[in-house]
Formats: structure tokens, C-alpha cells, sequence
């Protein structure tokens, strides 16, 4: 008869937290950071459909670092719990809080009872009327979670961010300055040359306090290019939509709709109703 | 989930492959469903019921009205109600049949539609929209064969055709898609009479506006359970636009003005003649 070997608790606590954050330290940094009319979420990343940052509820988005397959479980498991919340209670009633405790509770016992703890770090923020009420939630692979005051930054060069951070953040910046300075830091990472990060190779999108219900918007094109330019008079995102058809979670700053235009007649081109009723009808405006 | 709060994440909150909130609450909290969880005696309840709803297309777009009574028989059981709801950006719903339910459906239709596009990134299709509610529908049918029927009508602008469409359904989730126009609830056979007459191709919106609200006045005329516009009370029919700009609702101030001239219009004309 063999006897498995006796590990004692410490040890194995160790080892799996040795192991995650080793995971969590390969990953490029994400910053969270609290400004005058919101909070801005900037990442390091040159894909643009595996997002990093997403919308979870009216006020309350999410950014992680860390395995891509287990934080996107846990994305679409958040929206799903704020949704389902939301539908049996009442908008109001969805809060960061209550879903920061769900992700604490669940990455708790990944941590301690599965075979692997995920290799994920996350950042749960919820934009309050005025900045002194943002709400920013860092939750760790183990399931620690604290609330954290104006900032955060998560992923390998935390620590280094966290320290640059507390020098020079300071409340009530405009969102064109928390930009500048979060692109800059995360720009130099130890053990890496110092690099100008272009608005290509980054993941930004804000919680805007002004918007009424739905306050997630994405950044890109020449509205990003602007505000990350320090020169440049552009310091903050409108609160109205951009008017081309289509999703409007994305502020780009650009005429779109000719480019809208030609998205649109691909896709009447090809176009295949899969309801039996429809198939064979006209449905473009130009005509049978 | 509704009684305590859950101390974490169920298992199947983490569950990959279902982009649908409606399918995620099925098979997680299914007693949140519209009707669902309730153990049904024999027999047929009496409920407020919602009436009238039209849609129309017109150049830019299309337009879905409705009025404002709920009846519970001959009863008035809300004067006031709202029956034309926005479910997304880019369409509209509007809900004939038991208002208790209708609502609920609504409700969870417009989760639906905002679940999708937080999960997926991007827009669903106008088609994907019709059929997902056309599988509520279906789900409803239980419901519907103990009198708690609800029949919507959806209508969105098709951003891959550039036009307005409308779809009507049937009990059982059928989705048929209507040429033109369209009305449901008991007040529709006047209604569609009356659209039948007045309704022309490519309209301007403002004329289609007109088209509708005069459409739910000769349903309120010859149906006891369609309102009509109430001057005393200034309750004005819901009139939503839909277009290449989203979701509009005309607003009180236009619809009073446009009802006071209909009414006057009527004024030893009851019929409309002309």
C-alpha cells in the first residue's frame, strides 16, 4: 500500500499561488483610473476583437489580466449575474459590490478546490455621479478582493505602476491627461525598453458619469489619437453618440457612414434569412 | 437567486456557448420565465387585457402606435398604459393579449437583445431578433391555451437592407413578415380597414404619423376596447418611429396637436369621408 506524500497546507497554498501569479506576470498590465467626468480602463493589447475591458452593466464595467479563456468565463459569467439581477430586481439594484463578493467567492474556491487556480487578475469598477464616488474593486487569483481608492493596475509591472501611480495620480484630472500618464507609464515596463504606445497596440474605454443609463463607451481612431496626444486641445469624450448606424458602444471621432455604407451592402449581398417566411423576400430599399 | 443572494457564481453562470439571457434563465432561474413556476388551477382567469396595435412602413423607415386602454371585460382597467415599447436601439415592440405577461415578456425581450450585444460585441440581426422573439411566443403557448395569449408585433429598421420592416406572429411563433402595414388586437379589423385606405408607398414620416394615429381613432371608433385620443385627460396614443437614427417616439406636444386637428377633422365627419 502506498501513501500519497504528505504535503502540508502552507506548501500547497504556495505552490498554487506561486503558480498563478507566475501566469498573471507573463500578461501585459492593464490600469484603471478615475477621473473627472468617469473612469477610464487602458490596456495593452493589439487585438481588437479579444477584448480585455468590457461592459458589464449600466455603471459597472470589468478589465482583466492574465489567461484569456478563464476571464472571459468569468466576463460572461458577471454580465449574466448583473443581468439576471437586474431583470429580477430592478436596474438600480446592480452593484459592483455584490458582484466584486460573487467574483471573490467564486475565484475562492476555484483557488482552493479545483485541480488549477485560474491565472487571472481582475478589476471591477462602478462610476458613481460625482469621482468621489467611483467605486474600483481589485480582486486577486485567490479570491482576496479590496476596494481601491482612484486607481489600479493589475498584471506583471503592477507593482512598479502602483508605485509611479501613487506619485503622480491625482482626482479630478481630465480624461486626456489620465491617458497621457497611463500610456506613458505602462510605455516603460521593467525589464523592457521604454516605447511610445500607439493608439494601435492599446485596449481604452470609459464609464462616462454625465451618460444616463448605459455609460460604457470603447475609444478609437482619431478621437483616441487626440486625446492621447498631450498637444493636442482635445481632453475629454462627448456625451453624444456618433450618429452612423449601427452598435454604439464605440466613440471614434470620425465621419463613419461611408464606411458604414459599403459594411452595409456586403451584407445585403449575401444575405440569408434562416426564418422559411423571409427567405425569399426584397429587403433593401432600392427597389425589387 | 431572487430570495438570498447566491455567496458565489453558480456553475452554470460560467457555462460556455449561450450568448441568450432567455435561454441562460430557462435553465438557471426558469420560475423567472413570463408565466413560468406557477402551478396553474383549471379554468380561465379574467386579467387586463392591451388592444390596439398598428405598423406602417414609410420612406425612411416604419412606425408602430398603439393605444392606451387596457380592459379587464367590459371593464377599463388602465387608462394609461403603455403598449408600444422600444426593445433595442433599432426596434420596437408593441404587445396585444394579457398585460401582465406581455410586460413580462417585454421585459425580458429587451434583456435579451442588451445580453447579446454585451456578450457578442455587436449588434443582432433584425431577423435574429424576430425569430428570438418568436421563440417566446412559442414558449408562451401553454399560457395562451388557458386565455393568457399574447400577440406582439416588432418592428426595426434592417441595417443591412437600409429599410423598415415588420413582422407579425402567431400563437404558436410563427413569424410572418408583413408588406406595408399591419395591426393587431381587437380593435384590427377596424384598424386595418382603415389602413387599407390611407396607408400609401413611401409616405413622408410626418403624413405616416398622421396615417396612424387616425388608423387607432376609427379603431377606438367601432371597438368599446380601444381608446381613443383623450382630450380631457391628455392621453395621446404611443407612436414610435423607427429609423436609420434608432428608436424615436414622437412626443406629447406633436401628438396633441395632430389628435386636437383629427377630432376636429371628424367634427360632423364621423367616418373620415373624403
Amino acid at each position: 500500500m502506498t501513501f500519497p506524500m504528505y504535503v502540508s497546507p502552507e506548501q500547497l497554498m504556495k505552490d498554487r499561488a506561486d503558480y498563478a501569479r507566475k501566469g498573471i506576470a507573463r500578461g501585459r498590465s492593464v490600469v484603471v483610473l478615475s477621473h473627472a467626468t468617469g473612469i477610464a480602463f487602458v490596456a495593452q493589447n493589439s487585438s481588437a476583437t479579444l477584448h480585455k475591458i468590457s461592459e458589464i452593466y449600466d455603471r459597472i464595467a470589468f478589465a482583466a489580466v492574465g489567461k484569456y479563456n478563464e476571464f472571459e468565463n468569468l466576463r460572461v459569467a458577471g454580465i449574466r449575474y448583473a443581468d439576471l439581477r437586474g431583470y429580477s430586481y430592478d436596474r438600480s439594484d446592480v452593484t459592483a459590490r455584490g458582484l466584486a463578493n460573487a467574483y471573490a467567492q467564486t475565484l475562492g474556491t476555484i483557488f482552493t478546490q479545483e485541480s488549477k487556480p485560474y491565472e487571472v487578475e481582475m478589476a471591477v469598477a462602478q462610476v458613481g455621479w460625482e469621482a468621489g464616488s467611483d467605486q474600483i474593486f481589485r480582486l486577486t487569483y485567490d479570491g482576496s478582493v479590496t476596494d481601491e481608492r482612484g486607481f489600479v493596475a493589475m498584471g506583471g509591472a503592477s507593482e512598479a505602476l502602483t508605485t509611479a501611480l501613487r506619485e503622480r495620480w491625482e482626482p479630478d484630472l481630465a480624461l486626456g491627461e489620465v491617458l497621457c500618464l497611463a500610456v506613458d507609464l505602462l510605455g516603460d515596463e521593467p525589464g523592457g525598453e521604454s516605447q511610445q504606445l500607439g493608439a494601435d497596440r492599446l485596449e481604452v474605454a470609459v464609464l462616462d458619469r454625465r451618460r444616463p443609463r448605459r455609460t460604457f463607451r470603447r475609444l478609437r481612431g482619431p478621437l483616441l489619437d487626440a486625446l492621447l496626444d498631450a498637444e493636442h486641445p482635445t481632453l475629454d469624450v462627448p456625451t453624444e453618440d456618433e450618429a452612423r448606424p449601427g452598435l454604439h458602444d464605440t466613440l471614434t471621432g470620425e465621419d463613419a457612414a461611408v464606411e458604414h455604407a459599403a459594411e452595409r451592402g456586403d451584407a445585403a449581398e449575401g444575405h440569408e434569412a434562416t426564418n422559411p417566411q423571409t427567405q425569399r423576400a426584397p429587403h433593401t430599399s432600392d427597389g425589387e | 437567486m431572487s430570495g438570498r443572494p447566491e455567496p458565489q457564481l453558480p456553475t452554470s453562470f460560467r457555462t460556455a456557448g449561450s450568448s441568450s439571457f432567455s435561454e441562460f434563465l430557462g435553465a438557471h432561474a426558469a420560475y423567472l420565465l413570463p408565466g413560468g413556476g406557477v402551478r396553474w388551477g383549471e379554468g380561465t382567469v379574467e386579467v387586463p387585457h392591451g388592444t390596439t396595435i398598428v405598423a406602417l412602413t414609410f420612406a425612411g423607415g416604419a412606425i408602430l402606435a398603439g393605444d392606451r386602454r387596457a380592459t379587464m371585460g367590459s371593464y377599463i382597467a388602465n387608462r394609461d398604459m403603455e403598449k408600444v415599447f422600444a426593445a433595442d436601439e433599432y426596434s420596437a415592440v408593441g404587445i396585444a393579449g394579457s398585460a401582465g405577461v406581455a410586460i413580462e415578456m417585454v421585459k425580458l425581450f429587451q434583456v435579451e437583445l442588451e445580453h447579446y450585444e454585451k456578450i457578442e460585441g455587436t449588434l443582432l440581426s433584425l431577423e435574429g431578433k424576430a425569430n428570438r422573439l418568436a421563440s417566446m411566443i412559442r414558449g408562451n403557448l401553454g399560457n395562451a391555451m388557458r386565455g393568457l395569449s399574447v400577440l406582439p408585433l416588432f418592428v426595426g429598421f434592417d441595417l443591412a437592407g437600409g429599410v423598415g420592416r415588420i413582422f407579425s406572429y402567431d400563437l404558436t411563433g410563427g413569424c410572418y413578415e408583413e408588406r406595408s402595414h399591419h395591426s393587431v388586437g381587437s380593435g384590427s379589423l377596424f384598424a386595418r380597414g382603415a389602413l387599407k385606405k390611407l396607408w400609401h408607398p413611401d409616405m413622408p414620416e410626418s403624413q405616416a404619423v398622421d396615417v396612424a394615429l387616425e388608423v387607432l381613432y376609427d379603431a377606438a371608433d367601432d371597438d368599446s376596447a380601444t381608446g381613443g385620443p383623450d382630450l380631457g385627460r391628455q392621453l395621446w396614443p404611443t407612436c414610435a418611429v423607427v429609423s436609420t437614427a434608432g428608436v424615436a417616439f414622437v412626443d406629447d406636444g406633436a401628438l396633441e396637436e395632430r389628435a386636437r386637428e383629427l377630432v376636429a377633422a371628424r367634427r360632423n365627419n364621423p367616418g373620415g369621408a373624403r
